[in-house]
């Protein structure tokens, strides 16, 4: 720091700071630790799901509700939406707000996408009465899965929230510093889902 | 905080981001290219019984679910020795420190507590 | 219309007539409180301070006043906490053989209830985030936390959550599972009432405040230091405020998920810690003592910070060890996370695991045991002055101490078996929370109240206060470590064997001491306002302390620093002064600020509507009160106009009355 040629008499170093400062942001490194902590949260369940695994309770076990293909089309929603989100970002820093917008719009759809096959999911073994009432195993399962699909839903609000004030208000720096929030909770997400389908679906089936 | 307003003027707006990890097309397209391989093979395995060992086939779908993790975290969440100085990957390693204790520490514990006390309870029982 | 039994239960959920002040303990409290509650209000009126309230403290993101609102919640909500202690005490000093007492079980296993999750969550906690609200940011050189919205935020949800328990004293119970509510106890079929219903929400409300809190601090000391501050010249109170924030971080996830899990059982009929269908009731317990023990360490590091302060400004001199210091505090951040089955040996796990977590708890107390060596080697040889601080300073490590050993007795899982549940375990956390956790926080009230208030407080209802809690505390619980030995088992109401009866009179004695030292805790606070002219410090450095904060003026000017500091050693402030430091007198710049918002008490209103659906089953309240809280929110981030520069001729003109207030008094 050019901070020695401050007011300074003979011997007495700079005990402070007089030029214009450029504190740094701590967003980004706020968020990250806030996900961290949400990286926690699906640790415990997680856990709850690995020691309630097999308590069938007498009911449906694994083979007989997880639907594989339907989870493999889940899983390409999801990891599609990410590198779309990827795209955005790259338009993002040369400061292309259609483009940004349309790519974000392109991974909010991919997500929905992805929220919509995992609703069907659910109605449908709540409605063959695999709900979560029925067994422990059923518990973790809808609560692992469904928490899961309530952080990607949030982040399909949050992602509306930012393309309308990106709309309004362009690609200023409160908009960008939320953009690369919103893609490291996005990725985060997609991180959490890889756990997801190989602990619980297809270790689940085997 | 106070430097956000500061810096909302758009001669700025470069400025914070070169601080920001931010990726290039290849690399995108690099991460989403062997997450699509590490995502293919194990629900192949699966999905094609390819393996008779179920044991096996669990271990491999592991590996590859941690190696594509991994592959996130370098080409999509961009993470590296220096982000933050260094205190990202920090809060990552301490997080997945917990992580592992936890999971694997709760199942051994729990392990040990059904064996002992949840006669009836145990893998395979139904009910 | 109004004789409609369905729209009534639509509109008021399950709450009915009898849910309303159901005791009659409880009824006489509630007009006290009323009383109380109208009388502050009317005089806010009165003295036409609704509008300072809201400008200057409901919707502050400054620190140092939301670090002091933390510490007056803190301090209210003890009382409260204080209250359902000496009920207890006064249940068992006389419910012996045909006396059942006055508190019948029903009753008492809610005041235990209370009493726990009271402490803990809504004294014990507050206290010490307010501590490091106010602390932190004036000891690293910074002007602010990181986020100081969300730090608004996470004031008003904790007091959101002791809101949502204070309501059930009045309105239905509370929990009668003890303060962990272990299922099946807490599980609808055993406790269908509203009692868990209020922990859970208390606790969830309060909870994400916590996390949030803790997320703000990391990112302020990782970031936020001044020019030069490297983390190993950070004073040791930041670097355990780092570590205990680093736990907060790890350790509540936690809390909120098993609190999540529990909630689904309740509400939506799942079956994790169900009798039936496979649920696992040794898994809630496994989980909660995984947040559980970080949480103790999450109280006690910041306290172990404040005695290193106090200990090298009472001695005169750097504090001995720093870097052992530090790492210590490091370990035990990262041990704290391998010990948590020592909560529960006698569940069952067997003798792989018991030693597993009995050998980790001994080890952990191993680096406790350098840090008392640390300030025993500090005080060796310097200059003691027996300020307050430094009285409560001594009297922590002789009783804290005592109370850590009894720690490791009960780490020996064979041990553990005869001690578990027992009165001996209830005297072990008391000792080491109150000797701990709440003498480090009465040093660092005197320590620190002149820094936040521009005089000291009273010192001798101070020294009244010490002298009455520092014996009181060894009278009330000492007997119970005999009790325990002898195999009394924890939570009872009543006794049978008569000769039992006078250590619990001894007890309930050292209970009544106590009162008189909380007491006389206020008095002190009321004497000091009083006498607050005669109490005054003008040099803002008024023990002639070693860190950053005691460079300001006190109270600090709301920028904290006119200029960020540069900084050179540890101690940068005994540095400073060493070496000659000259005050600045111009070339004074504008300050950019973040500005006030009521955003964060409107949210946590909504969050106590929200809450109070869930628990009476209104669930258009609930519905209505989430919708608005999720609109609120969103709305919030469309405002970006959130700073604002304080111009130059403000800062030359605060810091001119600061230099003439110096000359003055010189």
């Amino acid at each position: 720091m050019t901070t020695e040629t401050a007011l300074q008499t003979a011997g007495t170093p700079a005990f402070y700071v007089t030029e214009e400062e450029h504190p740094h942001s701590s967003t980004l490194l706020g968020f990250w630790i806030y996900i961290m902590s949400d990286t926690l949260i699906f640790a415990v369940l997680f856990a709850t799901f690995g020691v309630l695994r097999d308590r069938y309770a007498g009911g449906p076990t694994p083979q007989e509700v997880l639907e594989i293909p339907t989870v493999a089309l889940n899983t390409a929603m999801l990891l599609i939406s990410s590198i779309t989100c990827g795209f955005a970002m790259l338009e993002m820093v040369r400061n292309r707000k259609a483009a940004t917008l349309f790519w974000l719009l392109v991974t909010g759809l991919f997500g929905a996408a992805f929220v919509g096959l995992e609703l069907r999911e659910f109605f449908g073994l709540v409605a063959e009465g695999a709900g979560p009432q029925r067994s422990a195993y059923l518990s973790a399962f809808f609560t692992l899965v469904g928490t899961h699909g309530t952080h990607v839903t949030i982040g399909i609000i949050w992602l509306i929230t930012l393309m309308v004030q990106i709309a309004r208000k362009g690609l200023i720096h409160e908009n960008t510093r939320r953009l690369m929030c919103f893609s490291m909770f996005w990725h985060f997400l997609d991180v959490i889902w890889i756990g997801v389908f190989s602990v619980v679906y297809l270790l689940g089936v085997l | 905080m106070s430097s956000d307003a500061h810096a909302t003027h758009a001669a700025d707006g470069h400025h914070a981001l070169a601080d920001a990890p931010h990726g290039t097309l290849k690399g995108y397209l690099t991460g989403f290219g062997l997450a699509v391989v590490l995502t293919v093979i194990p629900f192949w395995l699966v999905m094609g019984n390819v393996l008779d060992n179920a044991v096996a086939t669990g271990i491999l779908i592991m590996v590859f679910a941690i190696v594509q993790i991994v592959v996130h975290m370098i080409y999509f969440l961009h993470l590296d020795a220096h982000s933050e100085g260094g205190w990202n990957m920090l809060a990552l390693i301490f997080t997945v420190v917990l992580v592992v204790i936890g999971i694997v520490g709760s199942l051994w514990v729990m392990y040990h507590l059904d064996l002992n006390m949840m006669p009836g309870m145990m893998t395979g029982h139904p009910g | 219309m109004f004789s409609n039994p369905d729209l009534w239960k639509f509109i008021f959920g399950r709450l009915t007539w009898q849910d309303i002040l159901p005791e009659t303990i409880v009824f006489y409290t509630f007009f006290v409180v009323a009383a109380g509650g109208i009388a502050v209000l009317a005089a806010i009126t009165y003295f036409r301070k609704w509008g300072y309230l809201w400008d200057e403290w409901i919707t502050s993101i400054d620190h140092k006043k939301i670090g002091v609102m933390y510490i007056i919640l803190g301090l209210v909500m003890f009382v409260r906490g204080f209250s359902d202690a000496i009920m207890m005490r006064a249940q068992q000093a006389v419910a012996f053989g045909a006396n059942q007492g006055y508190l019948p079980p029903h009753h008492y296993d809610q005041i235990f209830t209370a009493h726990g999750v009271i402490m803990i969550f809504f004294a014990a906690m507050p206290l010490i985030t307010g501590l490091m609200n106010f602390v932190v940011p004036l000891q690293i050189g910074a002007r602010d936390v990181a986020f100081p919205f969300l730090n608004n935020f996470s004031f008003w949800m904790t007091a959101a959550g002791a809101v949502i328990v204070m309501i059930s004293l009045f309105l239905g119970e509370f929990a009668q599972t003890g303060w962990l509510a272990y299922p099946p106890l807490s599980e609808l079929a055993y406790s269908p009432g509203t009692g868990v219903d209020y922990y859970i929400w208390g606790l969830q409300v309060a909870g994400l405040g916590t996390l949030l809190s803790g997320v703000n601090l990391v990112a302020t000391i990782i970031k936020m230091r001044a020019p030069g501050m490297s983390m190993m010249k950070m004073p040791v109170f930041t670097w355990t405020a780092l570590c205990t924030n680093i736990l907060i971080v790890a350790a509540f996830p936690v809390l909120t998920a098993v609190l999540a899990l529990l909630t689904l059982d309740r509400y939506a009929g799942t079956h994790f810690f169900t009798n039936t269908a496979g649920g696992d009731q040794m898994m809630y317990v496994n989980l909660i003592w995984i947040w559980g023990h970080p949480e103790v360490y999450i109280l006690i590091l910041p306290c172990f910070g404040v005695y290193s302060e106090v200990v090298s400004t009472f001695c005169g001199k750097r504090l001995f060890g720093y870097v052992s210091m530090v790492y210590a505090t490091i370990v035990i951040t990262i041990l704290s996370y391998l010990v948590w089955l020592h909560h529960f040996f006698t569940m069952g796990s067997g003798a792989s695991v018991n030693s597993f977590f009995g050998i980790t708890t001994m080890i952990i107390s191993i680096p406790t045991g350098a840090k008392i060596f640390n300030w025993l080697f500090t005080m060796y040889k310097g200059r003691i002055r027996f300020e307050l601080p430094m009285m409560w300073t001594v009297a922590f490590m002789l009783t804290f101490v005592i109370g850590g050993m009894t720690g490791v007795m009960l780490a020996v899982p064979p041990a553990d078996f005869v001690l578990h549940n027992s009165l001996f375990l209830i005297a072990h956390f008391h000792n080491v929370i109150i000797g701990g956790v709440l003498f480090g926080i009465f040093a660092a009230i005197n320590f620190w109240f002149p820094k936040a208030f521009g005089f000291r407080l009273d010192p001798f209802w101070g020294k009244v206060s010490f002298w009455l809690w520092v014996p009181g505390f060894y009278l009330a619980f000492m007997p119970l470590y005999a009790l325990g030995l002898m195999g009394i088992t924890r939570r009872l109401n009543h006794f049978d064997d008569p000769s039992l009866q006078i250590w619990f009179v001894i007890a309930a004695f050292g209970a009544v001491m106590i009162a008189g030292g909380i007491l006389a805790m206020f008095v002190q606070f009321g004497v000091s306002i009083m006498k607050r002219e005669a109490l005054r410090d003008t040099t803002g450095d008024l023990w002639d302390a070693r860190t950053l904060e005691w460079s300001t003026s006190s109270p600090p000017p709301e920028y904290n620093f006119a200029f960020t500091p540069i900084v050179y050693d540890h101690d940068a402030w005994w540095d400073m002064k060493t070496r000659g430091y000259v005050r600045p007198l111009e070339g004074f710049r504008p300050i950019h600020m973040p500005r006030n918002t009521g955003t964060g008490a409107i949210l946590a209103g909504l969050a106590v509507g929200f809450a109070f659906g869930m628990i009476w089953y209104m669930w258009w309240l609930a519905a209505l009160s989430f919708a608005a809280m999720v609109v609120v929110a969103i709305t919030h981030t469309f405002n970006y106009n959130r700073d604002y520069d304080i111009p130059a001729e403000t800062v030359a003109l605060k810091e001119g009355e600061r230099t003439a207030l110096l000359a003055q008094h010189a």
